[in-house]
């Protein structure tokens, strides 16, 4: 028996089991190739570019966060000097709004989708899909997860990324149960010396066959609707398929990839203390993943758009806050609203750092990602979808300029998405929906 | 970016198999869009196949394979639409992760089934061998279990490849049972399984409309009665066609409704309808609310249901008797909760009937209502105003409006409001916002004297509440006041009419549904608003069962041209081999 780590990648696993002859073709890895997806990396492992989402609710103060000046950031507003250590590696997008077209506001929703989806909703149904299923559609489909959702207030309909109005990727509330998804018995070390194929994920591989099968028998006599979604669930069952298909090969070395400390049960819920503890043990897992290869699509939830985050022994949530809250008329602005708007800016700074601290060849991983934010209102306490706060982090490997403040008052918010989706290679000249489509990318960060 | 593209052809347990890999194309989201808003607008009777929910799938399988066989996992979440997770259920779909869940629950309970302890009752054939495969034995098992969980029989080609696994997994494990539980766990994440699907068939009683054919009525009616898949004797009905008669149908229907089980089915409506799910990720603050737990909510809902139960179907009673009731059951621990003195050695469930003058009249003043329209830190007149209005009164509250000017409402001077009537005096004196709060908070304002977990108290922070309120011009003094006034209203009766039938057909209602319910809300009264009667009406019309079949044909234009869709859809890749 030729010893499996000899057998070249297009070779098929021959009479492995009991002397059955089962035959199973590789699937051809994207990670031989380069960035491009044209050419075998001679030697060594390519760095792919990897996308990200991070939410909060509630926005910020307006006149609060921007930076004074259009162009180069020299400094940041008040509210993100949490991540000021980072401001040559981020872009804040401001002025931007969402626009209705003659829909009723969903309250904590339109906005978010504007960002996110390029448009507003129609109650509380999103209208299209969110920015990360279309990249990961792009760059995700041949690694294990095509995507991994973290909610840090312990909801899993807290995620916001969706394919559809009626299907959202439902987020990981629990930080030691993600632990065991990625790192757990299923995950195959790249940088392992030996990779033991088990015959048992080949006979599961085998018997979904079974399932794929049955398509058949529904697509005689569907209505429409279903037909979209019973596509939803046998395209699901193909991930499911692949991730197995995966478990099969030996994955190329990763220098970047280390295995995390397995992660305990922490409590979980909206109280700020442990949602920012959990976050830091998600942003930690989810740098991993990336590193190792898992996914190259991440989705963080900070809370709901709603925000219900709330501190111990405090009677009011953060929502409450933002609707009851008078403002203090020597700072200008209600003191406890933003109080919660600096934990969330500095989760969102554990975030970048540990993204940052990872190494990759000669950059880090968050030269190598592009990581995009979402929130709901302009200024909550009056449900305003003016001047939508939008950041980026991360330089998409070179293919994004950072450091950068663009302003482009009374526009769709949607120009930062347009213009992050052709930053990560989605050949679109526009996106968008309504008033909120749009063919205007911000040039000056796309390199 | 360059494409290569390799066609991939796959056989089952085969020998070459090719793969697929190309670059993506772009995709497009006017398209995602297109498909919603024509999932939106359902016409009435359209087919909808829908998803199990949680409760559904752990009933399933301890009616199956019995109640020691644990289900483990992580369910995706439901989504409610029209005010019901049932007409949500035909909406979603299963996503990568929920199948990664699937995956895992089906192979934790197909393990457990050919475990030794389990073999003996769940298997009914030993094998001839337990090393290697045995045809015969997996097929009867297989067949058996499949038409349990499928809700009707496999056909041929279904059963032909689940036994083909089971066989080459025996033989490739040498371990019969490793094999059939391989097969196990692939019905177990079949969309058959996971999705009710429903067949069309005419109807000779109506020539020319359609109607579901038997497998389908009994499953419908099964879901609806008992919250599960039909059991044997539903399906053997719907085998020889009994159930298509009228005698055999009616027989089945009482057989059910006569059924203890008939609790489940009212149980599964009342928590669908009432919003229990919400539960699950409900916080209350630990310090302010020490008392509060998961366990508090758990038995909080189970108050509620064993109220409700007892009072519809044991006691045969009214119900708009929920509202005024002062008889529940308690448990020590949540007593403590309500500042109640209960004793019970084992800390179960004792019946328990409040004083006559006691405020704590009807369901609304319990923890179950109370505590799961609250925030976190206090209580909220308008979440609680608001939900009364939406689910125990079927009607719209409009959402807030954008860019309310809030300023107006600022208080610098004085924003030191004791109570929560104080605190929401902007909304009933301030135009803006009393439009909408004006038919809300009144309401909730007579449940002020149950704090954010349902607990009792007369003052809020020193002041004493009061507890005055009104629902549509009738005036009340205190909770038992507002109990009796939703008593009094006769949209109540007629909103869990409308909710029970939508629950049940799992779909919004339409204009085509207003004759039928109107006879129903009619019947409620006449009958003295008995629930199990108008289950049994409902059960019995033939309104129940019509369907249109789908409209077969052409996708909705602007189908979101995903990549994965290169799978399904387009030329390249499509080993599936669609129609």
């Amino acid at each position: 028996m030729i010893p499996l780590h000899r057998i070249n990648r297009r070779a098929a696993l021959r009479g492995m089991l009991g002397g059955a002859a089962v035959t199973v073709g590789l699937p051809f890895l994207d990670c031989f190739l380069n960035e491009n997806g044209t050419a075998l990396a001679a030697t060594g492992t390519p760095l792919p570019v990897r996308f990200g989402t991070w939410f909060w609710g509630l926005g910020l103060n307006p006149g609060r966060w921007e930076p004074p000046a259009v162009g180069k950031i020299s400094q940041v507003g008040p509210e993100l000097q949490p991540i000021a250590a980072f401001k040559d590696k981020i872009n804040v997008f401001s002025g931007m709004k969402a626009f209705l077209d003659g829909k009723p506001p969903t309250v904590h929703f339109s906005g978010a989708q504007a960002i996110l989806a390029g448009a507003v909703p129609v109650g509380q149904f999103a209208a299209a899909p969110s920015i990360d299923v279309l990249i990961a559609e792009m760059i995700g489909t041949r690694t294990r997860f095509r995507s991994l959702e973290v909610a840090c207030a312990g909801n899993p309909s807290h995620s916001q990324s969706r394919r559809s109005g009626t299907v959202m990727n439902p987020a990981e509330i629990s930080p030691a149960a993600l632990y065991t998804r990625i790192f757990g018995p299923e995950f195959k070390d790249p940088n392992a010396a030996e990779f033991i194929p088990e015959p048992a994920i080949m006979v599961r591989r085998s018997a979904l066959s079974a399932v794929v099968e049955e398509r058949k028998s529904f697509a005689k006599k569907l209505g429409a609707n279903d037909r979209v979604r019973l596509d939803e669930y046998f395209t699901s069952l193909r991930e499911l398929e692949q991730q197995l298909d995966l478990e099969l090969q030996k994955p190329a070395p990763l220098e970047a990839c280390t295995v995390p400390d397995k992660v305990g049960e922490t409590p979980i819920g909206t109280e700020i203390e442990m949602v920012k503890t959990n976050h830091k043990l998600f942003a930690g897992l989810l740098a991993h993943a990336l590193a190792c290869g898992q996914t190259r699509v991440i989705n963080v939830a900070f809370s709901d758009a709603t925000s219900s985050l709330r501190k111990s022994g405090g009677q009011q949530t953060h929502h409450e806050y933002s609707h009851e809250e008078p403002i203090d008329p020597a700072l200008g602005y209600q003191p406890t609203l933003t109080w919660f708007f600096g934990e969330i800016m500095q989760s969102f700074a554990v975030m970048l750092a540990t993204l940052d601290g990872i190494r990759e060849g000669d950059r880090s991983l968050l030269d190598r990602m592009l990581m995009m934010t979402g929130t709901d209102h302009g200024y909550a306490k009056l449900h305003s979808l003016e001047n939508l706060p939008v950041l980026t982090a991360g330089g998409a490997n070179g293919q994004f300029k950072t450091g950068i403040h663009c302003a482009a008052i009374g526009d769709t918010v949607a120009r930062v998405g347009l213009t992050v989706q052709q930053a990560m290679g989605v050949a679109i000249s526009s996106w968008g929906m309504g008033s909120n489509e749009t063919a205007k990318p911000f040039g000056e960060v796309l390199a | 970016m360059n494409i290569s593209v390799k066609l991939v052809k796959r056989r089952l347990l085969a020998s070459a198999i090719l793969l697929a890999c190309w670059a993506t194309p772009q995709a497009s989201t006017r398209t995602a869009a297109a498909a919603d808003l024509a999932a939106a607008a359902q016409t009435d009777g359209d087919i909808v196949i829908r998803r199990l929910n949680q409760e559904q799938y752990r009933r399933i399988i301890a009616d199956v394979f019995g109640a020691t066989i644990t289900v483990g996992g992580r369910f995706e979440p439901e989504m409610r639409r029209d005010g019901l997770l049932s007409v949500g259920a035909g909406a979603v779909s299963v996503t990568a992760s929920g199948m990664e869940d699937y995956d895992k629950i089906a192979r934790g309970i197909a393990s457990q089934v050919v475990s030794e302890p389990h073999r003996a009752t769940l298997i009914p054939c030993v094998p001839k061998s337990a090393t290697t495969a045995d045809d015969a034995c997996a097929r009867q098992f297989l067949s058996a279990v499949g038409r349990l969980l499928y809700r009707r029989p496999l056909d041929d080609e279904e059963l032909g490849s689940r036994v083909a696994i089971a066989s080459s997994a025996a033989m490739q494990f040498k371990d019969f049972y490793a094999g059939l539980g391989t097969s196990l766990a692939t019905l177990l994440v079949s969309p058959h399984f996971l999705f009710r699907d429903e067949t069309a068939e005419p109807d000779p009683d109506h020539p020319g409309q359609f109607r579901l054919d038997g497998y389908s009525r009994a499953s419908r009616l099964s879901f609806f009665l008992w919250n599960s898949a039909p059991d044997q004797a539903l399906l053997a009905s719907a085998g020889t066609g009994d159930i298509q008669t009228e005698k055999g149908w009616a027989r089945q229907v009482d057989r059910m409704l006569a059924s203890p089980r008939l609790k489940d089915g009212v149980r599964g409506f009342f928590e669908d309808m009432l919003g229990f799910d919400e539960f699950e990720t409900l916080a209350k603050d630990a310090i302010l609310f020490p008392k509060y737990s998961s366990k508090v909510a758990l038995d909080a809902q189970e108050q509620a249901l064993r109220t409700i139960t007892d009072l519809l179907i044991t006691r045969g009673g009214d119900y708009r008797d929920l509202f005024t009731t002062r008889k529940t059951f308690l448990t020590p621990f949540l007593a403590s909760v309500y500042g109640i003195p209960l004793f019970d050695p084992d800390g179960g469930w004792r019946p328990y009937e409040f004083p006559d003058n006691d405020p704590r009249a009807g369901m609304l003043s319990q923890a179950s209502f109370v505590a799961l329209h609250a925030h976190p830190g206090r209580s909220s007149p308008t979440l609680r105003g608001k939900a009364i209005r939406q689910v125990i009164l079927c009607q719209k509250v409009p959402d807030p409006p954008g860019n309310v000017n809030f300023t107006l409402v600022d208080d610098t001077k004085n924003p030191q409001y004791k109570t929560a009537r104080e605190r929401l005096t902007a909304h009933r004196s301030n135009p803006t916002c009393a439009g909408c709060h004006k038919i809300i908070d009144p309401i909730g304002l007579a449940l002020e004297d149950f704090d954010s977990i349902g607990g009792f108290r007369t003052t809020e922070n020193g002041v004493a509440i009061d507890t005055s309120g009104e629902l549509d011009g009738m005036t009340f003094a205190d909770a038992a006041g507002l109990g009796k006034a939703v008593h009094d209203d006769p949209a109540v009766p007629a909103c869990v009419v409308t909710r029970t039938v939508s629950y049940g057909l799992g779909r919004a209602l339409t204009k085509s549904d207003a004759e039928w319910t109107k006879v129903l809300q009619g019947d409620f009264a006449a009958s003295g608003y008995r629930f199990p009667d108008l289950m049994r009406r409902i059960a019995l019309s033939d309104a129940f069962y019509r369907v249109r079949p789908p409209q077969l044909g052409a996708l909705p234009v602007g189908k979101a041209a995903f990549a994965s869709d290169a799978n399904t859809l387009g030329p390249i890749g499509s080993e599936r081999g669609l129609p």
